[in-house]
């Protein structure tokens, strides 16, 4: 399979590959972040997780058109604002769900997953009336297009580049929270001991609805980067949830390095091999691997130490 | 012991013959081939539903894997039927006469050497049975012997029905693609697209339900079907008293799946093709709200129950497309919170104990009730 190419030929692909790799695995950090704070953090399956993305995507492309049609001025910078919105939309109703639905069943983490999945029909379709079923494209402004060359054979995309830095940002932001805030500790003495959480006089509850939230505010930046590597419909995602959740279990459940290592392993070697099988192949390959490392290591690449 | 002792005690009986009235009288005589033949759709996904309850409701697994044991089951008939399809003498246009019109379509010239042992009813039948169980029993036995459980377990179930419906989508010349294996015509020379056919075939369904039935509650009812429930209970404590939990895990989750199998065949046989959206993630998880909105501890509950949610997915998309999915992720939602036993629950709490007195007796009604065994009581807390 290599004999087509020759050396040079060979290392930008896999500068190329590596490259578009490494935009996959920022919108799997991105995405799985949220999954892993919620799943990793509470124990809840969130299954609606990909459609809290989608609202992130949505009120993205709402933001642009809005920008587009009565700040024309201001429309190089949009997208900022629109991630600030797409975290509170995604977030607020992450807190509303958890009120609702989530809080009756912290006991019952099967349960969770199907009532999650029930939500995400309803998101759906929801998305489906107000948006219609066609898949919406956001307009990029000018600066994020085109692409950078940083050899004769290898460039890459602005866009790419931004998502990445986005990325690193926000895992920065996020770990930040979660290890070195007062309130990252609370949430941290939470998980691991609820009761005596609420013996020292942390509000368990409010600690569970700020985390639910936040982990979908961060599934909202992701779907709201995810807007400008492809296009978004009623649908969207659902296609993505598997991956995700395999990304998180993978990286073994609570821990967020393992998740970023995960999301790497997983991204670098899907795009390598899209290269050379078709990308459902590499998809199963991928997938395949996991499940079967899995098997033999079930607690995932990085597992904390825990007494249960 | 004295309850336990016979295979059905009395009221499960009458719920027996009810369930038998209505499926061989009343659906037959009330209504016309092709909405009965909607039913005998419908009832191939209680196969599967009946597995859940022995899977998930009494030993707590939750497979969200069960369409993948469907397909298998479905496509070994398919591919069965297929082959007797496309004879040298039904296919002499095509460019390679004698295989799948699919492959030729995608210029495969020679038969792959999985589809040959297909040409044999025997083979198939034992396929329908023997691929899902081993299928079943690698991944039972890779997971649970090293304690992969519950959530975990979805998960993972979830990403394989992903993978096998990714790769029966891009192996289009294997497999039919997203389009499946269609066009199936005759079942050893008889044709199985006739109204006449499919009344008779709706009645071979019902037969191999009410086997299944009786299988599910031999489980039950048995010393296993008593720790698979304190499994779900009390993990520890049924390993710490010396049992091996792996094993009993793997054999529900195997049982499971045969039955998923024989569903998807049946499938096959009713509809006349079969294609991965019965595979993938959606599907499972559908199957999985069958159960759960009929009672996942109750086998009687999972029939009923998946014949309701199909049929109000059926009247429902017809007339309004627009609320069948919010519908469907309200009752989601409703049931696990407000209804964790579903409707067998519903007419466990609020039926059954009117009914009793007027059946049974009011003494006996009443020393039944006094006795309840926790395994069919409790909720799945």
């Amino acid at each position: 399979m290599f004999g087509d190419y020759s050396i040079g030929d060979l290392g930008a692909i896999f500068a190329m590959q590596g490259f578009a790799g490494l935009i996959l695995f920022s919108v799997f950090v991105l995405m799985a972040l949220g999954l892993a704070i919620i799943f990793g953090q509470m124990g809840v399956i969130n299954m609606a997780h990909g459609e809290f993305m989608i609202l992130g995507a949505y009120v993205t492309w709402a933001t642009s058109g809005f920008f587009q049609q009565n700040l024309p001025a201001l429309f190089p910078g949009y997208f900022f604002v629109a991630m600030i919105l797409a975290f509170i939309a995604a977030g607020a109703l992450g807190m509303l769900v958890e009120w609702a639905l989530i809080r009756h069943l912290y006991r019952r983490p099967l349960d969770t997953l199907l009532a999650t999945w029930g939500l995400s029909l309803i998101l759906q379709q929801a998305y489906r009336s107000a948006f219609g079923a066609r898949e919406v494209g956001v307009e990029l402004p000018d600066w994020m297009m085109g692409s950078k060359h940083l050899t004769d054979t290898i460039e890459v995309p602005i866009n790419g580049i931004f998502v990445m830095c986005l990325t690193a940002l926000i895992t920065c932001a996020v770990a930040y929270v979660l290890f070195w805030s007062r309130w990252g500790r609370q949430v941290r003495a939470v998980v691991q001991n609820r009761v005596m959480a609420g013996a020292v006089g942390i509000n368990t509850e409010k600690v569970d609805r700020y985390t639910f939230g936040l982990g979908c505010g961060i599934a909202g930046i992701a779907g709201s980067a995810f807007t400008m590597i492809g296009s978004t419909g009623p649908t969207s995602g659902q296609l993505y949830i598997v991956d995700t959740f395999m990304v998180v279990v993978f990286g073994g459940a609570a821990s967020l390095v393992g998740t970023i290592a995960s999301a790497f392993t997983i991204s670098q070697a899907r795009s390598t091999l899209e290269f050379f099988l078709s990308g459902s192949m590499a998809q199963v390959l991928t997938l395949l691997a996991i499940v079967g490392i899995l098997m033999l290591r079930p607690q995932g690449l990085f597992a904390l130490k825990v007494r249960k | 012991m004295n309850e336990n002792a016979r295979l059905f005690d009395r009221s499960e009986l009458m719920a027996l013959a009810a369930l038998a009235l209505l499926l061989l009288v009343i659906l037959p005589l009330g209504l016309d081939v092709f909405r009965l033949n909607l039913v005998a759709k419908y009832l191939t996904y209680a196969f599967v539903a009946i597995g859940l309850v022995l899977c998930w409701g009494c030993g707590g697994i939750l497979s969200l894997g069960q369409g993948v044991f469907f397909g298998l089951g479905g496509y070994c008939m398919a591919m069965f039927l297929k082959l007797e399809a496309s004879s040298v003498a039904n296919t002499k246009i095509q460019s390679t006469p004698g295989i799948p019109d699919f492959m030729d379509w995608n210029q495969l010239t020679q038969l792959p050497f999985f589809w040959q042992p297909f040409h044999s009813l025997t083979f198939t039948i034992v396929a329908i049975f023997a691929v899902p169980a081993i299928f079943a029993f690698i991944v039972g036995a890779a997971l649970f012997k090293r304690q992969v459980g519950g959530v975990y377990f979805a998960i993972i179930t979830q990403a394989i029905a992903a993978i096998l419906t990714i790769l029966i989508v891009g192996q289009q010349g294997y497999t039919g693609g997203i389009n499946g294996i269609t066009d199936l015509r005759t079942l050893k020379g008889w044709d199985i697209r006739t109204d006449q056919a499919k009344f008779i075939l709706y009645f071979v369904e019902v037969a191999f339900l009410f086997a299944t039935v009786v299988a599910a509650q031999f489980v039950r009812r048995s010393k296993l079907g008593r720790i698979l429930v304190a499994m779900r209970e009390k993990e520890d404590r049924v390993r710490f008293s010396g049992y091996s939990v792996a094993n009993f895990k793997i054999f529900a989750f195997c049982i499971a799946a045969v039955f998923a199998a024989v569903g998807g065949a049946l499938f096959t046989l009713e509809v006349g093709f079969m294609s991965p959206s019965f595979v993938g993630i959606v599907p499972s998880i559908e199957m999985v709200i069958y159960t759960a909105v009929g009672g996942r501890l109750s086998i009687f509950g999972a029939i009923y129950g998946t014949l309701i949610v199909n049929f109000a997915k059926t009247s429902f998309s017809e007339s309004f497309p627009q609320l069948w999915l919010f519908g469907l992720g309200a009752l989601f939602i409703a049931v696990v919170l407000a209804f964790p036993n579903g409707l067998a629950g519903l007419w466990r709490d609020y039926v059954q104990p009117r009914l009793d007195p007027l059946l049974l007796g009011r003494s006996a009604a009443a020393a039944k009730w006094a006795g309840r065994s926790v395994a069919d009581g409790a909720a799945a807390e």
